[in-house]
């Protein structure tokens, strides 16, 4: 299909996927997964503008970056949960609300 | 010569700002840097004298002006002028000075505030210079100001002493009455010719700048000051008091210097007298040489004597300016500066003795300067009886002396101003009085002194001749009291003709319409007067020292039964008029209780009605403010009610703040859909 | 519809019913094998849209990398043992309305905006131009990019070391 306005169509949907994971899991690693639909959907954008809208090569460089900080994103994201479970016990986002030891 | 006047006012200043703050702590207190300033001005003045003499032109000026500051469309300018007149006048203030110095070296020597003495006298110097180099009436007036400054220190140097401290107060006080009269005279001056320079002055009023009458008063009020400065009766009662400062500067500033200040305004500013002025200083003048010399008659106070006497002398100079003999004035002015210095210094000399018998006796109630307790003192004081016998001479004028040529002169401008205007008699009789008095009380002086026996024995036994420093400057004074120094190099004791009336010439007057005389006119008068005056100042002045050999020293008469018989006027003199309890009676204690009235009104009505009334319903006001409006309605209400709002609406939010992240989230959310739904529309 | 259209739309399908498990399932090792599966169906997106580069990147950065990642993750904070490991949502009721609303905007916009468009010739391959792109117009980006890799690579091992105390 070469049509923009179903990937961006497809686009929205995960990222409104995203957003509810993010929303709702209780669980930190599932909201992480959250976060990497939504940067996903990002991606998809970007390369759906580089097939139609004149980006170009530009646009994959764009979603290039765009994994690479998702990589980097999910290394520290997954240290902040690990040290989060050593110290609560627990890795559950609603649980850690006090704002200091 | 321009370029040694600003020496002239530098090296006294620099003198003074070393003694005032460094004096204590240099080597000898600092005399020598005073004594050092001063020699040098001593040396320049003389250098000038010798090269006036030598150029020996009457007209000779150098004169150079700058522009002090500028104001838009008034430029001020000031400057220096130097003429005969002012290299006479520095010389003799630079002599002077430089001989007080000397003296206050031995007079002064335990004094505890030694270096500040000296100066206040480099201080009083520089002041009087720079009157002296002035070429404009507004640092006239600046200068004018500091020697009354210094005066007043001066006076008041002993301010431990209630009389002296009332006295310096007293000073400075009638001199600010005649300072006002002056400065109004300036600002009359200025506003019609719009420039502060005699010479623009002059230019403008022989241009007709000022009418008649109005340059008649501006003129006065300048003679305001002149009255003040040079203690001319009504404003003379601060001078005999301010002799309660140390002698010599009695000597310098109230008997040489200061007070001839006021004499060489006039003389200065005589172009620019009417007829109607001069007519005015004549009997001002006139008045106070015959009252003071009254006065002097009968006091007893060795220095009151002569500073009543110097105030007779300065009504002598002013008289003169008045007749138009002002060439004659400011001759006297001259040699009445040094042999009245004299005086004043042989008078310390005495009284510095007499301190010291009185001290080494451990008696301290008796009055060292009372003439009544001194007597016979010629034996022990040789120097200072011989020089104080000379200065006598001379203020007696008693020919060969320099006091005879000067008076002379006077009495003759005032006798030819007499012939020409018959109406005017009384001015020759107010001279030759004064002439007859003053001989009478310099000798009753002299005779008081030096002759007759002492009240005590054991005082007279005990005086001994001073030092050094203080009988070289009497011995110097006393020879410049011969009347060959002034007259040379002519050598004739019966006429003034001299290098002196060679260089001061008269000048004619500037006010316009040929009013006044002018100055030939004026010289021919005094030539065809000279004789008959020069008579009958011979015999007025023996007949005064005939009087007072008689009644003093031959005790002919008795001094007591004389003022019983002639109560009134004995009283008269011994309380010199008056004037000090009139001036009480009707200037100072209305002023008092008009002060006391104004007083009372300002607490008793103004500050408890309207004052306290103001604090009350301020009070009120504020209570009001404070209470009603700031609590109950501002504090409880507005201040309060934010806090109450706010705790209100945190307690209605805090359910929001739940912690969660999530929770957060949807909040945003919430939020951007808002912006969609609002972008949508 | 062709073929290609048909693999198009089992794709999307793919893509999106997965997303819809990995935020919905109740177990987390199994929304993160969904996980795998919509990182997968996107990179067969990436593919229909030419870029193979890209696709290739995706899943060997994202399914060889990030989500191995993530599988450690829940097994170093969950015991081990208990494969059904559970986990529990919450306000799903408020979420799910906002999240539509969210996706209702969206999609408006999508279908309303007046997209720039230019029809481009497909590369034969993108590699080369990227290769290009990246190593004369990106390269400061590109060097960025690895001080960032860097940094987080001892961020993450500082952060997850056991504290001494």
């Amino acid at each position: 299909m070469n049509d923009l306005n179903i990937y961006l169509t497809v686009g929205a949907i995960l990222f409104s996927l995203g957003l509810y994971g993010v929303i709702t899991r209780r669980n930190g690693v599932a909201v992480l997964m959250g976060v990497e639909l939504i940067l996903n959907s990002a991606n998809v954008n970007f390369v759906a503008f580089a097939r139609f809208g004149g980006m170009n090569l530009s646009g994959h460089i764009f979603a290039m970056f765009v994994i690479i900080l998702a990589a980097a994103e999910a290394a520290v994201a997954l240290a902040i949960i690990i040290n989060l479970y050593n110290k609560f016990g627990t890795v559950n986002v609603d649980d850690a609300r006090s704002l200091k030891q | 010569m321009m370029t040694f006047a600003p020496y002239f006012l530098i090296l006294p200043l620099a003198a003074f700002a070393i003694q005032i703050f460094f004096g204590k702590r240099l080597p000898r207190k600092g005399d020598w840097v005073s004594i050092t300033a001063v020699g040098t001005t001593l040396c320049l003045a003389i250098a000038m004298f010798v090269m006036m003499l030598f150029l020996y032109e009457p007209g000779a000026k150098a004169e150079q002006s700058f522009e002090w500051f500028n104001l838009g469309e008034l430029s001020v300018k000031i400057g220096v002028l130097i003429d005969n007149v002012t290299v006479i006048m520095l010389l003799v203030v630079a002599l002077v000075s430089g001989l007080v110095h000397l003296y206050s070296v031995g007079y002064m020597k335990d004094d505890p505030r030694y270096s500040r003495y000296f100066g206040y006298l480099s201080l009083f110097t520089f002041s009087m210079n720079g009157i002296i180099l002035s070429n404009n009436l507004l640092s006239i007036y600046m200068f004018w100001e500091l020697v009354g400054l210094s005066s007043y220190l001066l006076i008041g140097f002993w301010f431990e002493k209630d009389s002296a401290a009332n006295a310096s107060k007293k000073a400075f006080l009638v001199n600010r009455v005649g300072d006002i009269g002056m400065f109004i005279g300036i600002m009359l001056f200025f506003t019609a010719t719009g420039s502060f320079l005699f010479s623009d002055i002059f230019a403008g009023v022989a241009a007709g700048a000022l009418p008649l009458p109005l340059l008649t008063v501006a003129g006065l009020c300048l003679f305001a000051g002149a009255i003040g400065k040079s203690a001319q009766v009504p404003l003379h009662v601060w001078l005999p008091d301010a002799m309660e400062g140390p002698t010599p500067v009695s000597a310098l500033i109230h008997a040489a210097t200061m007070v001839a200040a006021g004499v060489y305004l006039t003389f200065r500013m005589f172009p620019l007298f009417t007829p109607e002025a001069l007519t005015v200083i004549a009997y001002v003048g006139g008045v106070t040489a015959i009252f003071a010399a009254i006065i002097a008659v009968t006091q007893n106070d060795i220095k009151r004597v002569l500073a009543y006497s110097t105030v007779s002398q300065l009504g002598y100079m002013v008289m003169a300016i008045g007749t138009g003999a002002y060439v004659a004035g400011f001759f006297h002015l001259t040699t009445h500066a040094a042999f009245k210095a004299a005086l004043f210094l042989c008078s310390g000399s005495v009284i510095h003795a007499m301190h010291h018998a009185y001290h080494k006796l451990g008696d301290h109630d008796s009055d060292p300067q009372d003439m009544r307790n001194m007597g016979g003192m010629k034996s022990k004081m040789k120097i200072t009886f011989l020089t104080m016998f000379m200065a006598t001479l001379a203020l007696s004028g008693v020919p060969f002396m320099s006091g005879f040529l000067s008076k002379d002169a006077i009495l003759a401008g005032t006798l030819s101003f007499a012939t020409h205007h018959p109406e005017h008699f009384l001015l020759p009789l107010f001279g030759f009085g004064a002439a007859l008095l003053t001989a009478f009380y310099m000798f009753r002086l002299i005779f008081m002194t030096f002759y007759g026996k002492p009240a005590k024995q054991e005082v007279l036994d005990n005086i001994h001749e001073s030092p050094a420093t203080m009988t070289t400057p009497l011995i110097v004074l006393a020879t410049l009291s011969i009347f060959i120094v002034y007259t040379l190099p002519y050598i004739n004791p019966f006429s003034d003709h001299g290098w002196f009336t060679d260089l001061i010439v008269a000048t004619n007057s500037v006010v316009p319409q040929h009013v006044n005389p002018s100055a030939h006119e004026i010289a021919e008068g005094i030539h065809h007067a000279h004789l008959p005056a020069m008579i009958i100042s011979l015999i007025v002045a023996f007949t005064g020292i005939a009087l007072a050999v008689v009644i003093y020293l031959k005790k002919k008469f008795s001094a007591e039964k004389l003022a019983k018989n002639l109560a009134l006027p004995y009283k008269l003199s011994f309380n010199k008029f008056f004037v000090d309890e009139i001036y009480d009676r009707f200037l100072i204690n209305p002023t008092i209780k008009l002060a006391k009235a104004v007083g009372f009104f300002d607490w008793e009505i103004y500050d408890k009605y309207f004052i306290n009334g103001f604090g009350r319903i301020t009070e009120r006001l504020s209570r009001f403010i404070g209470i009603t409006m700031d609590y109950d309605v501002l504090d409880q209400q507005i201040v309060d009610g934010v806090g109450k709002s706010t705790r209100f609406f945190g307690g209605a939010l805090k359910f929001i703040q739940t912690g969660k992240i999530q929770n957060y989230l949807v909040w945003v959310l919430g939020g951007i859909i808002i912006i969609f739904i609002i972008q949508a529309m | 519809m062709s073929l290609s259209d048909l693999t198009f739309f089992f794709v999307v399908a793919l893509t999106i019913g997965s997303a819809l498990y990995v935020v919905t399932s109740q177990k987390l090792v199994y929304s993160a094998m969904a996980l795998f599966f919509t990182l997968l169906g996107i990179a067969g997106l990436f593919v229909f849209l030419m870029a193979d580069f890209i696709a290739g990147t995706q899943i060997v950065i994202y399914v060889g990398g990030i989500l191995v990642l993530i599988v450690f993750g829940i097994m170093l904070t969950n015991r081990i043992s208990d494969v059904r490991l559970s986990h529990t949502s919450m306000q799903r009721g408020v979420g799910g309305v906002v999240v539509l609303l969210i996706f209702a905007g969206l999609y408006k916009m999508i279908s309303s905006a007046p997209w720039y468009l230019e029809s481009a010739s497909a590369p034969e391959s993108s590699v080369k131009g990227i290769g290009k792109l990246l190593m004369i117009e990106y390269l400061l980006p590109f060097e960025v990019a690895s001080v960032l890799l860097l940094a987080a690579l001892v961020g993450a091992a500082m952060l997850s070391r056991k504290s001494k105390s």
